[in-house]
Protein backbone atom coordinates (compact mmCIF):
# COMPACT_ATOMS: atom_id res chain seq x y z
CA UNK A 1 0.00 0.00 0.00
CA UNK A 2 3.13 2.61 0.78
CA UNK A 3 4.02 2.01 -2.41
CA UNK A 4 1.03 2.81 -4.17
CA UNK A 5 0.56 5.65 -1.80
CA UNK A 6 4.10 6.89 -2.99
CA UNK A 7 3.29 5.94 -6.59
CA UNK A 8 0.02 8.23 -6.16
CA UNK A 9 2.16 11.28 -4.59
CA UNK A 10 4.57 11.19 -7.24
CA UNK A 11 2.03 11.08 -10.03
CA UNK A 12 0.27 13.71 -8.87
CA UNK A 13 3.12 15.51 -8.58
CA UNK A 14 4.23 15.17 -12.36
CA UNK A 15 0.73 16.82 -13.04
CA UNK A 16 1.38 19.21 -10.80
CA UNK A 17 4.33 20.50 -12.06
CA UNK A 18 3.13 19.63 -16.13
CA UNK A 19 0.50 21.89 -14.83
CA UNK A 20 2.96 24.86 -13.85
CA UNK A 21 5.11 24.39 -17.35
CA UNK A 22 2.38 24.65 -19.33
CA UNK A 23 0.67 27.47 -17.57
CA UNK A 24 4.09 28.96 -17.87
CA UNK A 25 4.57 28.03 -21.57
CA UNK A 26 1.00 29.91 -22.20
CA UNK A 27 2.07 33.12 -20.33
CA UNK A 28 5.27 33.65 -22.39
CA UNK A 29 3.56 33.04 -25.43
CA UNK A 30 0.98 35.34 -24.69
CA UNK A 31 3.74 38.05 -23.75
CA UNK A 32 5.55 37.17 -26.92
CA UNK A 33 1.76 37.72 -28.91
CA UNK A 34 1.51 41.56 -26.50
CA UNK A 35 4.93 42.27 -27.64
CA UNK A 36 3.92 41.89 -31.67
CA UNK A 37 0.65 43.17 -31.18
CA UNK A 38 2.32 46.18 -29.79
CA UNK A 39 4.94 46.40 -32.55
CA UNK A 40 2.59 45.50 -34.96
CA UNK A 41 0.59 49.07 -33.56
CA UNK A 42 3.39 50.86 -33.59
CA UNK A 43 5.11 50.02 -36.45
CA UNK A 44 1.85 50.99 -38.62
CA UNK A 45 1.78 54.20 -37.25
CA UNK A 46 5.15 55.34 -37.72
CA UNK A 47 5.14 53.59 -41.53
CA UNK A 48 1.58 55.84 -41.90
CA UNK A 49 2.83 58.93 -40.77
CA UNK A 50 6.44 58.41 -42.83
CA UNK A 51 4.03 58.07 -46.01
CA UNK A 52 1.87 61.32 -44.66
CA UNK A 53 4.49 63.46 -44.18
CA UNK A 54 6.49 62.83 -47.04
CA UNK A 55 3.09 63.64 -49.00
CA UNK A 56 3.23 60.72 -51.02
CA UNK A 57 -0.60 59.62 -52.15
CA UNK A 58 -1.90 57.00 -50.34
CA UNK A 59 -5.26 57.53 -50.24
CA UNK A 60 -5.77 54.21 -48.37
CA UNK A 61 -4.02 55.55 -44.80
CA UNK A 62 -7.23 58.02 -43.35
CA UNK A 63 -9.71 55.74 -45.50
CA UNK A 64 -9.76 52.58 -45.62
CA UNK A 65 -7.15 52.41 -42.74
CA UNK A 66 -7.41 54.74 -39.61
CA UNK A 67 -5.34 57.93 -39.00
CA UNK A 68 -2.05 57.58 -37.78
CA UNK A 69 -2.24 61.13 -35.72
CA UNK A 70 -2.10 60.69 -32.06
CA UNK A 71 -5.81 61.81 -31.68
CA UNK A 72 -6.60 58.60 -33.61
CA UNK A 73 -3.80 56.11 -32.60
CA UNK A 74 -2.40 57.29 -29.34
CA UNK A 75 0.80 55.72 -28.86
CA UNK A 76 1.21 52.50 -27.14
CA UNK A 77 3.89 54.09 -24.32
CA UNK A 78 0.67 56.86 -24.07
CA UNK A 79 -1.60 54.02 -23.15
CA UNK A 80 0.27 52.58 -20.74
CA UNK A 81 1.55 55.60 -19.00
CA UNK A 82 -2.45 56.50 -18.61
CA UNK A 83 -3.19 53.67 -16.51
CA UNK A 84 -0.98 55.45 -13.67
CA UNK A 85 -2.87 59.21 -14.32
CA UNK A 86 -5.50 60.17 -12.66
CA UNK A 87 -8.20 60.76 -14.99
CA UNK A 88 -10.17 63.64 -12.81
CA UNK A 89 -8.44 66.84 -11.99
CA UNK A 90 -9.68 67.07 -8.41
CA UNK A 91 -8.44 63.20 -7.54
CA UNK A 92 -4.68 61.67 -7.37
CA UNK A 93 -6.51 58.23 -8.09
CA UNK A 94 -5.12 57.13 -10.82
CA UNK A 95 -7.06 55.47 -14.29
CA UNK A 96 -6.60 52.00 -13.05
CA UNK A 97 -8.03 52.50 -9.55
CA UNK A 98 -11.06 53.52 -11.86
CA UNK A 99 -10.77 50.66 -14.37
CA UNK A 100 -10.57 48.37 -11.07
CA UNK A 101 -13.55 49.54 -9.27
CA UNK A 102 -15.91 49.91 -12.29
CA UNK A 103 -14.34 46.04 -13.62
CA UNK A 104 -15.31 44.64 -10.36
CA UNK A 105 -18.63 46.41 -10.61
CA UNK A 106 -19.40 44.76 -14.24
CA UNK A 107 -17.77 41.36 -13.02
CA UNK A 108 -20.00 41.19 -10.34
CA UNK A 109 -23.02 41.87 -12.90
CA UNK A 110 -21.34 39.42 -15.66
CA UNK A 111 -21.22 36.63 -13.03
CA UNK A 112 -25.04 36.87 -11.77
CA UNK A 113 -25.69 37.23 -14.99
CA UNK A 114 -23.49 33.97 -16.29
CA UNK A 115 -24.78 31.83 -12.85
CA UNK A 116 -28.39 33.07 -14.00
CA UNK A 117 -27.92 32.09 -17.35
CA UNK A 118 -26.14 28.62 -16.50
CA UNK A 119 -29.31 27.55 -14.41
CA UNK A 120 -31.68 29.05 -17.31
CA UNK A 121 -29.75 27.28 -19.83
CA UNK A 122 -29.55 23.85 -17.94
CA UNK A 123 -33.36 24.34 -17.02
CA UNK A 124 -34.41 24.48 -19.99
CA UNK A 125 -31.82 21.73 -21.83
CA UNK A 126 -33.93 19.38 -19.33
CA UNK A 127 -37.16 20.46 -20.07
CA UNK A 128 -36.39 19.89 -23.93
CA UNK A 129 -34.69 16.45 -23.01
CA UNK A 130 -37.90 15.62 -21.40
CA UNK A 131 -40.76 16.76 -24.04
CA UNK A 132 -39.66 16.49 -27.64
CA UNK A 133 -43.08 18.92 -27.71
CA UNK A 134 -41.91 21.69 -25.95
CA UNK A 135 -38.33 21.12 -27.59
CA UNK A 136 -39.96 21.57 -31.12
CA UNK A 137 -42.25 24.57 -29.63
CA UNK A 138 -39.56 26.69 -27.75
CA UNK A 139 -36.37 26.36 -30.29
CA UNK A 140 -37.30 29.10 -32.76
CA UNK A 141 -38.27 31.30 -29.71
CA UNK A 142 -34.53 30.57 -28.78
CA UNK A 143 -33.13 31.28 -31.94
CA UNK A 144 -35.44 34.51 -32.11
CA UNK A 145 -34.59 35.26 -28.54
CA UNK A 146 -30.73 35.98 -30.08
CA UNK A 147 -31.35 37.90 -32.87
CA UNK A 148 -32.89 40.88 -30.90
CA UNK A 149 -30.42 43.67 -30.59
CA UNK A 150 -29.30 43.87 -27.37
CA UNK A 151 -28.80 47.40 -27.42
CA UNK A 152 -33.17 47.34 -28.06
CA UNK A 153 -33.85 44.96 -25.19
CA UNK A 154 -31.33 46.85 -22.55
CA UNK A 155 -33.76 49.48 -21.72
CA UNK A 156 -36.83 47.95 -21.49
CA UNK A 157 -35.33 45.08 -19.50
CA UNK A 158 -33.82 48.22 -17.14
CA UNK A 159 -37.19 50.04 -16.95
CA UNK A 160 -39.00 46.65 -15.86
CA UNK A 161 -36.56 46.33 -13.40
CA UNK A 162 -36.96 49.41 -11.54
CA UNK A 163 -41.41 49.43 -12.15
CA UNK A 164 -42.06 45.96 -11.97
CA UNK A 165 -39.58 44.25 -9.28
CA UNK A 166 -41.06 45.61 -6.36
CA UNK A 167 -42.45 42.28 -4.66
CA UNK A 168 -39.16 40.82 -5.03
CA UNK A 169 -37.66 40.14 -0.75
CA UNK A 170 -34.83 42.23 -1.56
CA UNK A 171 -34.47 45.97 -3.21
CA UNK A 172 -33.99 46.00 -7.03
CA UNK A 173 -30.89 47.99 -7.93
CA UNK A 174 -30.18 48.76 -11.37
CA UNK A 175 -27.41 46.40 -11.62
CA UNK A 176 -29.52 44.04 -10.94
CA UNK A 177 -31.23 44.57 -14.50
CA UNK A 178 -27.68 44.46 -16.14
CA UNK A 179 -27.71 41.11 -14.89
CA UNK A 180 -30.21 39.59 -16.48
CA UNK A 181 -29.38 41.56 -19.97
CA UNK A 182 -26.19 39.36 -19.71
CA UNK A 183 -28.46 36.60 -18.65
CA UNK A 184 -30.00 37.12 -22.36
CA UNK A 185 -26.54 36.25 -23.63
CA UNK A 186 -25.52 33.30 -21.45
CA UNK A 187 -28.13 30.93 -21.50
CA UNK A 188 -28.26 30.34 -25.24
CA UNK A 189 -25.07 28.60 -25.67
CA UNK A 190 -25.67 26.72 -22.23
CA UNK A 191 -29.28 25.34 -23.21
CA UNK A 192 -27.87 24.51 -26.89
CA UNK A 193 -24.86 22.60 -25.45
CA UNK A 194 -26.40 21.27 -22.68
CA UNK A 195 -29.23 19.42 -24.60
CA UNK A 196 -26.74 18.14 -26.82
CA UNK A 197 -24.30 16.73 -24.08
CA UNK A 198 -27.60 15.24 -22.11
CA UNK A 199 -28.15 13.54 -25.04
CA UNK A 200 -24.63 11.67 -25.58
CA UNK A 201 -24.80 9.65 -22.58
CA UNK A 202 -23.63 5.94 -24.25
CA UNK A 203 -26.76 3.86 -24.60
CA UNK A 204 -24.76 1.51 -22.95
CA UNK A 205 -24.98 3.44 -20.12
CA UNK A 206 -28.90 4.47 -20.05
CA UNK A 207 -29.43 0.49 -20.73
CA UNK A 208 -27.62 -0.08 -17.47
CA UNK A 209 -29.36 2.08 -15.63
CA UNK A 210 -32.70 0.68 -17.07
CA UNK A 211 -31.37 -2.88 -15.83
CA UNK A 212 -31.03 -1.28 -12.10
CA UNK A 213 -34.51 -0.10 -12.54
CA UNK A 214 -33.44 3.94 -11.94
CA UNK A 215 -35.87 6.73 -11.85
CA UNK A 216 -35.60 9.03 -14.70
CA UNK A 217 -34.26 11.50 -11.98
CA UNK A 218 -31.86 9.46 -10.72
CA UNK A 219 -30.64 8.85 -14.45
CA UNK A 220 -30.30 12.46 -15.03
CA UNK A 221 -28.75 13.22 -11.78
CA UNK A 222 -26.14 9.77 -12.02
CA UNK A 223 -25.49 9.45 -16.15
CA UNK A 224 -27.26 12.50 -18.17
CA UNK A 225 -25.93 15.12 -16.68
CA UNK A 226 -22.39 14.00 -15.72
CA UNK A 227 -21.96 12.66 -19.40
CA UNK A 228 -23.04 17.00 -20.50
CA UNK A 229 -20.42 18.02 -18.54
CA UNK A 230 -17.50 18.46 -21.17
CA UNK A 231 -20.27 19.57 -23.60
CA UNK A 232 -21.67 22.39 -21.05
CA UNK A 233 -17.84 23.54 -20.73
CA UNK A 234 -17.97 24.71 -24.01
CA UNK A 235 -20.87 26.57 -23.68
CA UNK A 236 -19.34 28.30 -20.39
CA UNK A 237 -16.62 29.77 -22.25
CA UNK A 238 -18.56 31.23 -24.76
CA UNK A 239 -21.09 32.21 -22.09
CA UNK A 240 -18.68 34.11 -19.84
CA UNK A 241 -17.05 36.04 -22.25
CA UNK A 242 -20.62 36.59 -23.48
CA UNK A 243 -21.57 37.59 -20.13
CA UNK A 244 -19.11 40.47 -19.71
CA UNK A 245 -19.90 41.86 -23.08
CA UNK A 246 -23.60 41.56 -22.22
CA UNK A 247 -23.04 43.69 -18.88
CA UNK A 248 -21.04 46.23 -20.68
CA UNK A 249 -23.40 46.79 -23.53
CA UNK A 250 -26.09 46.34 -20.57
CA UNK A 251 -24.74 49.57 -18.83
CA UNK A 252 -24.54 51.45 -21.66
CA UNK A 253 -27.91 51.36 -23.16
CA UNK A 254 -29.57 51.24 -19.88
CA UNK A 255 -27.66 53.93 -18.84
CA UNK A 256 -26.46 52.29 -15.26
CA UNK A 257 -23.79 53.90 -13.74
CA UNK A 258 -21.01 52.29 -11.58
CA UNK A 259 -18.88 49.62 -14.42
CA UNK A 260 -16.85 50.11 -17.37
CA UNK A 261 -19.25 50.57 -19.74
CA UNK A 262 -20.32 54.30 -18.09
CA UNK A 263 -16.52 54.62 -18.03
CA UNK A 264 -16.27 53.58 -21.79
CA UNK A 265 -18.86 55.79 -22.36
CA UNK A 266 -17.46 59.03 -20.29
CA UNK A 267 -14.24 58.82 -21.36
CA UNK A 268 -15.92 58.13 -25.52
CA UNK A 269 -17.51 61.79 -24.90
CA UNK A 270 -14.54 63.43 -23.61
CA UNK A 271 -12.49 61.77 -26.25
CA UNK A 272 -10.36 64.54 -27.67
CA UNK A 273 -8.96 66.11 -24.25
CA UNK A 274 -7.35 62.33 -23.95
CA UNK A 275 -7.99 59.50 -26.50
CA UNK A 276 -5.36 56.95 -24.33
CA UNK A 277 -7.81 57.07 -21.93
CA UNK A 278 -10.53 55.28 -23.73
CA UNK A 279 -7.96 52.95 -25.34
CA UNK A 280 -6.79 51.86 -21.81
CA UNK A 281 -10.58 51.35 -20.31
CA UNK A 282 -11.23 48.97 -23.44
CA UNK A 283 -7.98 47.24 -22.35
CA UNK A 284 -9.34 46.99 -19.16
CA UNK A 285 -12.61 45.71 -20.37
CA UNK A 286 -10.86 43.18 -22.56
CA UNK A 287 -8.87 42.12 -19.32
CA UNK A 288 -11.93 41.52 -18.12
CA UNK A 289 -13.20 38.68 -20.40
CA UNK A 290 -10.20 37.11 -20.36
CA UNK A 291 -10.30 36.99 -16.74
CA UNK A 292 -14.33 35.20 -16.78
CA UNK A 293 -12.18 33.13 -19.85
CA UNK A 294 -9.70 31.44 -17.83
CA UNK A 295 -11.93 30.79 -14.70
CA UNK A 296 -14.16 28.89 -16.50
CA UNK A 297 -10.93 27.20 -17.92
CA UNK A 298 -9.29 26.66 -14.63
CA UNK A 299 -12.93 25.50 -13.28
CA UNK A 300 -12.61 22.72 -16.35
CA UNK A 301 -9.34 21.55 -16.06
CA UNK A 302 -10.01 20.60 -12.57
CA UNK A 303 -12.99 19.14 -13.31
CA UNK A 304 -12.27 16.70 -16.04
CA UNK A 305 -8.76 16.30 -15.65
CA UNK A 306 -9.18 13.13 -14.20
CA UNK A 307 -11.61 11.95 -17.14
CA UNK A 308 -10.70 10.67 -20.50
CA UNK A 309 -12.43 13.85 -22.07
CA UNK A 310 -9.91 16.40 -19.98
CA UNK A 311 -7.77 18.15 -22.10
CA UNK A 312 -5.41 21.06 -20.78
CA UNK A 313 -6.56 22.94 -23.97
CA UNK A 314 -9.54 25.44 -24.12
CA UNK B 1 -34.87 -21.37 0.04
CA UNK B 2 -37.96 -23.32 0.03
CA UNK B 3 -37.51 -26.57 -2.18
CA UNK B 4 -40.12 -26.04 -4.66
CA UNK B 5 -38.66 -26.41 -7.98
CA UNK B 6 -39.19 -23.32 -10.16
CA UNK B 7 -36.69 -22.40 -12.75
CA UNK B 8 -34.73 -19.39 -12.08
CA UNK B 9 -35.50 -18.23 -15.89
CA UNK B 10 -38.90 -19.56 -17.51
CA UNK B 11 -39.17 -18.34 -21.17
CA UNK B 12 -42.67 -19.45 -22.93
CA UNK B 13 -43.39 -19.39 -26.56
CA UNK B 14 -41.25 -15.95 -26.93
CA UNK B 15 -41.14 -14.05 -30.17
CA UNK B 16 -39.86 -10.51 -30.91
CA UNK B 17 -40.14 -8.38 -33.88
CA UNK B 18 -38.89 -5.51 -34.71
CA UNK B 19 -40.41 -2.52 -36.62
CA UNK B 20 -43.31 -4.59 -37.02
CA UNK B 21 -45.40 -4.53 -40.27
CA UNK B 22 -42.82 -2.16 -41.82
CA UNK B 23 -40.87 -3.12 -44.53
CA UNK B 24 -37.91 -3.29 -42.51
CA UNK B 25 -39.29 -5.47 -40.35
CA UNK B 26 -37.41 -8.31 -38.83
CA UNK B 27 -37.67 -11.45 -36.95
CA UNK B 28 -35.01 -11.35 -34.15
CA UNK B 29 -36.29 -14.40 -32.13
CA UNK B 30 -39.40 -17.03 -32.60
CA UNK B 31 -41.20 -19.12 -30.59
CA UNK B 32 -38.18 -19.84 -27.88
CA UNK B 33 -38.80 -22.16 -25.05
CA UNK B 34 -35.70 -22.28 -22.75
CA UNK B 35 -36.19 -22.87 -18.75
CA UNK B 36 -33.09 -22.28 -16.96
CA UNK B 37 -32.25 -23.71 -13.43
CA UNK B 38 -31.48 -21.85 -10.24
CA UNK B 39 -27.91 -22.32 -9.98
CA UNK B 40 -26.93 -23.13 -13.40
CA UNK B 41 -24.02 -21.74 -15.89
CA UNK B 42 -26.04 -21.27 -19.17
CA UNK B 43 -24.70 -20.12 -22.56
CA UNK B 44 -26.46 -19.14 -25.60
CA UNK B 45 -24.32 -19.24 -28.79
CA UNK B 46 -24.92 -18.69 -32.32
CA UNK B 47 -23.57 -16.83 -35.16
CA UNK B 48 -24.28 -13.02 -35.76
CA UNK B 49 -28.05 -11.82 -35.97
CA UNK B 50 -28.96 -14.71 -34.20
CA UNK B 51 -30.76 -13.21 -31.56
CA UNK B 52 -29.20 -14.25 -28.67
CA UNK B 53 -28.65 -10.79 -27.08
CA UNK B 54 -32.20 -9.80 -27.85
CA UNK B 55 -32.93 -12.87 -25.88
CA UNK B 56 -31.01 -11.65 -23.05
CA UNK B 57 -32.63 -8.46 -23.61
CA UNK B 58 -36.12 -10.16 -23.37
CA UNK B 59 -34.89 -11.73 -20.43
CA UNK B 60 -33.35 -8.42 -18.82
CA UNK B 61 -36.93 -7.15 -19.45
CA UNK B 62 -34.89 -3.72 -21.26
CA UNK B 63 -37.43 -4.62 -24.36
CA UNK B 64 -40.83 -6.37 -24.51
CA UNK B 65 -41.71 -9.64 -26.17
CA UNK B 66 -43.76 -9.48 -28.93
CA UNK B 67 -44.99 -12.65 -27.71
CA UNK B 68 -44.81 -15.05 -25.26
CA UNK B 69 -44.22 -15.00 -21.61
CA UNK B 70 -40.61 -14.65 -19.61
CA UNK B 71 -40.49 -15.09 -15.95
CA UNK B 72 -37.38 -14.67 -14.12
CA UNK B 73 -37.67 -16.07 -10.01
CA UNK B 74 -41.05 -16.52 -10.95
CA UNK B 75 -42.07 -13.36 -11.98
CA UNK B 76 -42.62 -11.52 -14.92
CA UNK B 77 -39.44 -10.23 -16.05
CA UNK B 78 -40.95 -6.59 -15.92
CA UNK B 79 -41.54 -7.01 -12.44
CA UNK B 80 -38.12 -8.45 -11.76
CA UNK B 81 -36.51 -6.05 -13.31
CA UNK B 82 -38.13 -3.25 -11.42
CA UNK B 83 -37.19 -5.93 -8.20
CA UNK B 84 -33.51 -5.48 -9.00
CA UNK B 85 -33.42 -9.73 -9.70
CA UNK B 86 -30.68 -9.83 -12.17
CA UNK B 87 -26.87 -7.75 -12.37
CA UNK B 88 -25.99 -7.39 -15.92
CA UNK B 89 -22.61 -6.98 -17.80
CA UNK B 90 -22.10 -5.98 -21.37
CA UNK B 91 -19.49 -5.97 -23.76
CA UNK B 92 -18.32 -2.58 -23.29
CA UNK B 93 -17.67 -2.03 -19.70
CA UNK B 94 -20.06 0.71 -19.45
CA UNK B 95 -17.79 2.14 -16.55
CA UNK B 96 -18.77 5.84 -16.21
CA UNK B 97 -15.41 7.90 -16.88
CA UNK B 98 -16.09 10.64 -14.02
CA UNK B 99 -16.26 7.67 -11.02
CA UNK B 100 -13.69 5.81 -9.86
CA UNK B 101 -13.80 2.35 -9.58
CA UNK B 102 -14.75 1.88 -6.24
CA UNK B 103 -17.69 4.66 -6.94
CA UNK B 104 -18.44 2.11 -9.98
CA UNK B 105 -19.27 -0.75 -8.02
CA UNK B 106 -21.74 1.38 -5.50
CA UNK B 107 -23.29 2.54 -8.20
CA UNK B 108 -26.25 0.35 -7.66
CA UNK B 109 -26.37 0.82 -4.47
CA UNK B 110 -26.15 4.30 -4.15
CA UNK B 111 -29.62 4.39 -6.69
CA UNK B 112 -31.18 1.75 -3.90
CA UNK B 113 -30.29 3.96 -1.26
CA UNK B 114 -28.12 2.46 0.66
CA UNK B 115 -25.70 4.64 3.08
CA UNK B 116 -22.44 5.47 2.36
CA UNK B 117 -20.46 3.32 4.76
CA UNK B 118 -22.25 0.02 3.40
CA UNK B 119 -22.10 1.17 0.02
CA UNK B 120 -18.45 1.15 0.58
CA UNK B 121 -18.62 -1.72 2.41
CA UNK B 122 -20.20 -3.85 -0.15
CA UNK B 123 -18.47 -2.41 -2.87
CA UNK B 124 -15.00 -3.01 -1.07
CA UNK B 125 -15.94 -6.51 -0.69
CA UNK B 126 -16.66 -6.60 -3.92
CA UNK B 127 -13.50 -5.36 -5.39
CA UNK B 128 -11.84 -8.27 -3.38
CA UNK B 129 -14.23 -10.53 -4.94
CA UNK B 130 -12.61 -9.77 -8.44
CA UNK B 131 -8.87 -9.25 -6.91
CA UNK B 132 -8.94 -5.29 -7.60
CA UNK B 133 -8.80 -4.28 -3.60
CA UNK B 134 -5.70 -2.52 -4.46
CA UNK B 135 -7.51 -0.46 -7.57
CA UNK B 136 -10.69 1.07 -5.66
CA UNK B 137 -9.81 4.98 -6.41
CA UNK B 138 -8.52 4.70 -9.88
CA UNK B 139 -10.35 5.54 -12.44
CA UNK B 140 -11.51 3.44 -15.74
CA UNK B 141 -9.08 5.05 -18.21
CA UNK B 142 -6.46 4.01 -15.45
CA UNK B 143 -7.19 0.19 -16.16
CA UNK B 144 -6.79 -2.42 -18.49
CA UNK B 145 -9.60 -3.87 -20.62
CA UNK B 146 -9.80 -6.73 -18.55
CA UNK B 147 -9.42 -4.75 -15.77
CA UNK B 148 -12.27 -2.91 -16.64
CA UNK B 149 -14.60 -5.59 -17.19
CA UNK B 150 -13.87 -7.38 -13.92
CA UNK B 151 -15.49 -4.04 -12.00
CA UNK B 152 -18.41 -4.26 -14.06
CA UNK B 153 -18.94 -7.94 -13.12
CA UNK B 154 -18.54 -6.32 -9.28
CA UNK B 155 -20.95 -3.49 -10.11
CA UNK B 156 -23.50 -5.89 -11.28
CA UNK B 157 -23.04 -8.49 -8.43
CA UNK B 158 -22.97 -5.64 -6.10
CA UNK B 159 -26.62 -5.74 -5.06
CA UNK B 160 -26.35 -9.63 -4.65
CA UNK B 161 -28.59 -10.18 -7.28
CA UNK B 162 -29.56 -13.94 -8.02
CA UNK B 163 -29.39 -13.94 -11.83
CA UNK B 164 -26.08 -12.39 -13.70
CA UNK B 165 -27.04 -11.74 -17.37
CA UNK B 166 -23.39 -11.32 -19.42
CA UNK B 167 -23.28 -10.13 -22.83
CA UNK B 168 -20.18 -10.70 -24.55
CA UNK B 169 -18.72 -9.94 -21.96
CA UNK B 170 -14.92 -10.74 -23.37
CA UNK B 171 -15.75 -10.24 -26.18
CA UNK B 172 -13.35 -7.18 -26.72
CA UNK B 173 -10.50 -9.14 -24.62
CA UNK B 174 -7.45 -10.39 -26.42
CA UNK B 175 -7.23 -14.24 -26.20
CA UNK B 176 -4.67 -14.45 -22.85
CA UNK B 177 -6.72 -12.05 -21.38
CA UNK B 178 -10.00 -13.67 -22.16
CA UNK B 179 -8.89 -17.05 -21.09
CA UNK B 180 -7.74 -15.72 -17.88
CA UNK B 181 -10.98 -13.84 -17.24
CA UNK B 182 -13.06 -17.03 -17.81
CA UNK B 183 -11.34 -18.89 -14.92
CA UNK B 184 -12.27 -16.01 -12.88
CA UNK B 185 -15.59 -15.92 -13.63
CA UNK B 186 -15.79 -19.54 -12.69
CA UNK B 187 -14.21 -19.16 -9.36
CA UNK B 188 -17.21 -16.37 -8.89
CA UNK B 189 -19.58 -18.47 -9.52
CA UNK B 190 -18.39 -21.31 -7.55
CA UNK B 191 -17.97 -19.05 -4.88
CA UNK B 192 -21.45 -16.98 -4.97
CA UNK B 193 -23.89 -19.79 -6.64
CA UNK B 194 -25.67 -17.74 -8.51
CA UNK B 195 -27.84 -18.39 -12.15
CA UNK B 196 -25.43 -16.99 -15.22
CA UNK B 197 -26.82 -16.65 -18.84
CA UNK B 198 -24.00 -16.08 -20.83
CA UNK B 199 -23.74 -14.91 -24.41
CA UNK B 200 -20.86 -15.45 -26.72
CA UNK B 201 -20.29 -16.14 -30.14
CA UNK B 202 -17.12 -18.37 -29.49
CA UNK B 203 -17.82 -21.95 -28.91
CA UNK B 204 -14.73 -22.73 -26.66
CA UNK B 205 -15.98 -20.14 -24.50
CA UNK B 206 -19.29 -21.06 -24.28
CA UNK B 207 -18.14 -25.10 -23.10
CA UNK B 208 -15.22 -24.32 -20.77
CA UNK B 209 -17.80 -22.08 -19.04
CA UNK B 210 -21.08 -23.97 -19.09
CA UNK B 211 -23.29 -26.86 -17.77
CA UNK B 212 -25.32 -26.27 -20.04
CA UNK B 213 -25.19 -24.84 -24.02
CA UNK B 214 -27.59 -23.92 -25.63
CA UNK B 215 -27.15 -23.48 -29.46
CA UNK B 216 -29.01 -20.96 -31.78
CA UNK B 217 -29.85 -20.24 -35.22
CA UNK B 218 -30.30 -17.18 -37.41
CA UNK B 219 -32.92 -15.52 -39.30
CA UNK B 220 -35.27 -16.14 -37.24
CA UNK B 221 -33.29 -16.76 -33.94
CA UNK B 222 -34.37 -20.06 -32.98
CA UNK B 223 -33.58 -22.57 -30.32
CA UNK B 224 -31.51 -25.08 -32.24
CA UNK B 225 -29.69 -27.57 -30.17
CA UNK B 226 -29.51 -27.78 -26.19
CA UNK B 227 -26.01 -29.50 -24.86
CA UNK B 228 -25.45 -30.34 -21.62
CA UNK B 229 -21.58 -30.07 -21.26
CA UNK B 230 -20.14 -32.57 -18.99
CA UNK B 231 -16.42 -32.20 -18.35
CA UNK B 232 -15.91 -32.60 -14.53
CA UNK B 233 -13.97 -29.74 -12.93
CA UNK B 234 -12.53 -27.06 -15.15
CA UNK B 235 -8.60 -26.79 -14.43
CA UNK B 236 -5.99 -25.35 -17.04
CA UNK B 237 -6.36 -29.66 -18.19
CA UNK B 238 -9.32 -29.00 -18.98
CA UNK B 239 -8.50 -26.69 -22.38
CA UNK B 240 -6.42 -29.63 -23.62
CA UNK B 241 -8.64 -33.00 -22.68
CA UNK B 242 -10.16 -34.87 -25.24
CA UNK B 243 -13.48 -34.62 -24.00
CA UNK B 244 -13.43 -30.55 -23.95
CA UNK B 245 -12.95 -30.78 -27.91
CA UNK B 246 -15.54 -33.45 -28.31
CA UNK B 247 -17.80 -31.29 -26.62
CA UNK B 248 -16.21 -28.54 -28.56
CA UNK B 249 -16.98 -30.72 -32.20
CA UNK B 250 -20.24 -31.37 -30.87
CA UNK B 251 -21.48 -27.46 -30.33
CA UNK B 252 -19.98 -26.77 -33.65
CA UNK B 253 -21.83 -29.35 -35.79
CA UNK B 254 -25.12 -28.18 -34.09
CA UNK B 255 -24.24 -24.85 -35.20
CA UNK B 256 -23.40 -25.84 -38.99
CA UNK B 257 -26.23 -28.19 -39.30
CA UNK B 258 -28.79 -24.97 -38.43
CA UNK B 259 -26.91 -22.49 -40.44
CA UNK B 260 -28.38 -21.75 -43.97
CA UNK B 261 -24.98 -23.17 -45.73
CA UNK B 262 -24.78 -22.68 -49.03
Amino acid sequence: MTTRDEVARAVSKLERKAAMKWSARRAVIFLIFFVAISFAYSGYKTFGRAIDDSQTKWPVIGRALPRTDDLTMPPMSDIIAEFGKPPQRNSDKPLVAFIVQAASFTFREAGFGFLLGVILGMGIAIVMLRSPWIERGVSPYLVASQTVPLVAIAPIVVIWGSNSMGWLPFEWTRWMSVSIIATFLTFFPVAMNGIRGLLSADPAAMELMRSYASTRRQTLIRLQLPASVPYVFAAFKIAATGAIVGAVVGEISGGVPGGLGRLILDFASRYTTGPPRLYATVAGAAVLGIVAFALVTIAEFVTLSKRKEGSLAP
Amino acid sequence: MTATVQPAVQISGVSKIFNLGKPNEVRAVEGINLAISEGSFVSLIGPSGCGKSTLLRLVAALTPASDGEIFVNGKPAEQARLDRDYGMAFQTSGLFGWRTVIQNVELPLHLMGWSKAERRERAAEMLELVKLGDFADYYPRELSGGMQQRVSIARALSFRPSLLLMDEPFGALDEMTREHMQTEVLDIWNKTGKTIVFVTHSIPEAVFLSQRVIVMSARPGRLAADITVDIGDRTFETREAPRFFDTITQVREALRNKEPSA
